[in-house]
């Protein structure tokens, strides 16, 4: 230790390999019981059936919490999340990398790594037509039946996702017919055939039976694209389908996305760094800073009217072609550390627009309109009255 | 058909006001068959020409694998080109012997995309940056550490930081040391090879303004390399759009941005993103993808995808036209 012994005080990372210890074992105890739980034989329906509460929206975050049991402390990557998936619309989730975007989308499909990540707090409510589920209790097996079949996940890299050793022609296939056992073979090939002529894909019966590696990025996100509306889902959550793509191509995906969106009705969650592409597609936006959601609202919402000193920063940080600007805004300082998050608001000792009562307790969430939150002091007098 | 070959090209004359002129750059790279015999070429980098004058940033955009990072590697002479002429401060590159090749290596740095793989892990900072300025003995010894110091600190990095490797730093920190590293040496030209691509939103304006700063502080010329056209407005003078290995357009970044002519440029800004629910979308989606370079398209190379196309672009490649203040471009349009 002693060689880099004067390195530590700077870390704030480190700690003894004793205290590691015994943060891991007092993990492992957390975890084992929480996966004991969850591993039980037939968990009664009560435990993960129930009710919206607004039959309007096809998904519901209500307090979310998913936190990460690692060996140097507990990661709380999303901490006390809350916001709905409207029938019909496009939530995009904004924030920068490390925020808790892609973790809130993988709780959404209960797809975050098992035993280190767990939802330990709060429901996501998922409609899915005839039932609805509370995602954070469904048991595996149910879930199986939900993954891919109701709720449906587009990946950032088509490249990595796509199975190199399987044809495409297969990999669509297997979606189809694990979701529909009765369809014949024939009926499956058709399906998969029609699905990727609506994406676009103009030879269609010759991709089938290529194999990942022939086709361009833009390509192979079509595929994915098609693999994920196969069943015609409610709701597709998109994890930067378009960060990967060049701009033509991405515009190409986007108009396809919007376009089978009104096709099959379904709703889409839009996780993305990029302000325009949300700018473009959203309907609602959820603005994600270390954990939690700082402001939410609609599209005309936050990108007329931001609130969040956050949200400001982020749009003012970004050069928009046809704006001139000598300097760009840049956002001071970083991202307080995950494990030990400050008692305060975490964006204090970022934030150039500091009042008095910021060195209180995390700011609550401020009702704007109907529509728009914004968690900070400095809109405490502008929030709507309600009664509680 | 058969393709006009310009064999006879004017020798470039020297402007002192260019720091680099680039005339009919080619970069073929060839594609083996069996037993290595050569099947056919990869035209990476077909016939570009253009001038950068000392003190300005040009950019360089387009889609993946139109040849950007290929034109600005060959320009370093990182790898040999097939065919043109490269002069810096009218010393041609390509002809440059070993040891002419070495000093002149100072003079022209490179920033590359990934902060992650371009720094060696098993160095400390401090030697990262340092490294060249002692092979090149730029500095006396007894300056050498507080030299170091006054780079780092100028590229927002602390002393202490001297002693830590590349690990220890997130990706904003390590395109920093990656600054700092080609700063060090006094170059005079940084082809910056999409510094910024793979950093997020806020960090990405952090280095944008370093490098704005660098450029006033040191005087230095850059080529911007990338993808993102918005970066692109904020920094560049000129603007160079390439497709397929080919420059369709170039001209000073108001002109192009306010006043595109070309239909791939066109097409390109009109798939721009803007942060404004309100915008108009009148898209121009371009269908299909960009061919393969290693058989471009005969005529225009735009043709295949282009809305506007004629029955001559399907013949015969455009020359380049000049609409006036140096607002270049390649296209039948105009004729």
């Amino acid at each position: 230790m002693g060689l880099f012994g004067n390195k530590n005080k700077n870390n704030a990372n480190y700690i003894s390999a004793k205290e590691s210890r015994r943060i891991s074992k007092e993990n492992r105890k957390i975890t084992a019981e929480i996966e004991k739980k969850r591993n039980r034989k037939n968990i009664p329906k009560e435990e993960y059936i129930t009710k919206m509460k607004n039959p309007n929206n096809v998904v519901e975050f209500d307090n979310v919490h998913t936190y990460f049991f690692t060996d140097i402390g507990v990661v709380k990557a999303v901490d006390g999340v809350s916001f709905e998936v409207p029938k019909g619309k496009t939530v995009g989730i904004v924030g920068e990398s490390g925020c808790g975007k892609s973790v809130t989308s993988l709780s959404m499909m209960q797809l975050v790594q098992r035993p280190t990540g767990q939802t330990v707090e709060g429901e996501i409510r998922f409609d899915a037509g005839d039932q609805v589920y509370n995602v954070v209790n469904t048991p595996t097996s149910e879930m199986q039946k939900l993954r891919g079949n109701q709720m449906a996940m587009i990946f950032q890299e088509p490249m990595t996702s796509l199975n190199p050793v399987f044809r495409i022609g297969d990999q669509v296939d297997e979606v189809i017919a694990l979701h529909n056992p009765s369809m014949s073979k024939e009926e499956v090939k058709e399906r998969t055939i029609e699905m990727l002529k609506m994406v676009g894909i103009a030879n269609s019966e010759g991709v089938y039976s290529m194999y990942p590696h022939e086709l361009s990025g833009g390509m192979r996100q079509r595929i994915m694209i098609a693999m994920g509306l196969a069943c015609s889902p409610k709701l597709i959550v998109a994890d930067e389908p378009t960060t990967a793509l060049d701009v033509t191509i991405q515009a190409q995906i986007l108009d396809l996305l919007r376009g089978l969106k009104e096709k099959i009705n379904s709703s889409i969650m839009l996780i993305t760094h990029d302000l325009g592409v949300i700018a473009e597609m959203a309907d609602y936006v959820v603005v994600m800073y270390a954990g939690r959601v700082v402001e939410k609202g609609t599209a005309q919402e936050i990108f007329k009217d931001p609130r969040h000193p956050y949200t400001i920063g982020l749009m003012n940080s970004k050069p928009v072609v046809g704006k001139k600007v000598d300097r760009l805004y840049s956002i001071p300082g970083k991202v307080p550390n995950p494990i030990d998050m400050p008692n305060y608001c975490y964006f204090k000792d970022r934030c150039e627009m500091c009042v008095e009562a910021c060195n209180g307790a995390y700011p609550e969430e401020i009702k704007i309109s109907d529509t728009h939150f914004v968690s900070c002091y400095r809109h405490v007098n502008d929030a709507v009255k309600e009664e509680k | 058909m058969s393709v006009e070959k310009e064999k006879i090209q004017e020798p470039l004359v020297h402007n002192d006001e260019n720091i680099l002129e680039v005339s009919h750059l080619k970069k073929y790279f060839p594609i083996k068959g069996t037993l290595g015999s050569a099947k056919g070429e990869v035209k990476a980098v077909d016939d570009v020409s253009f001038n950068i004058k000392r003190g300005t940033t040009m950019g360089l955009v387009g889609e993946s694998g139109c040849g950007k990072s290929t034109t600005g590697r060959t320009i370093l002479r990182l790898i040999e080109k097939t065919d043109g002429q490269v002069l810096f401060n009218g010393i041609d590159v390509n002809k440059a012997s070993k040891k002419e090749m070495r000093e002149l290596r100072t003079k022209m740095q490179i920033i590359f995309q990934d902060p992650y793989s371009s720094l060696s892990p098993r160095l400390p900072i401090g030697e990262i940056i340092g490294e060249a300025v002692k092979e090149h003995n730029l500095v006396p010894k007894d300056e050498y550490d507080a030299y170091i110091t006054k780079i780092m600190n100028s590229c927002g990095l602390q002393e202490y930081h001297k002693d830590r490797y590349p690990h220890e730093f997130s990706g904003g920190q390590r395109q920093r040391i990656c600054i700092a590293r080609a700063i060090a040496v006094n170059p005079e030209f940084i082809v910056c090879d999409e510094p910024v691509s793979a950093l997020d939103v806020s960090i990405q304006a952090q280095v944008i303004n370093l490098l704005k700063d660098l450029q006033d502080e040191y005087n230095l010329t850059y080529l911007f390399i990338s993808h993102d056209l918005s970066v692109v407005e904020h920094i560049s003078d000129t603007v160079g759009v390439m497709y397929l290995g080919g420059l369709v357009e170039t001209g000073a970044t108001e002109d192009i941005f306010k006043n595109p002519l070309h239909p791939y440029t066109k097409a390109l800004f009109s798939a721009i993103p803007i942060p404004d629910p309100d915008a108009k979308l009148d898209r121009i989606i371009l269908e299909g993808s960009i061919p393969s370079p290693a058989n471009p398209p005969a005529g225009c190379k735009f043709h295949t995808r282009c809305s506007e196309c004629m029955e001559i672009c399907k013949k015969q490649a455009p020359k380049v036209k000049d609409m006036g203040n140096g607002h270049m471009v390649r296209c039948h349009l105009y004729d």
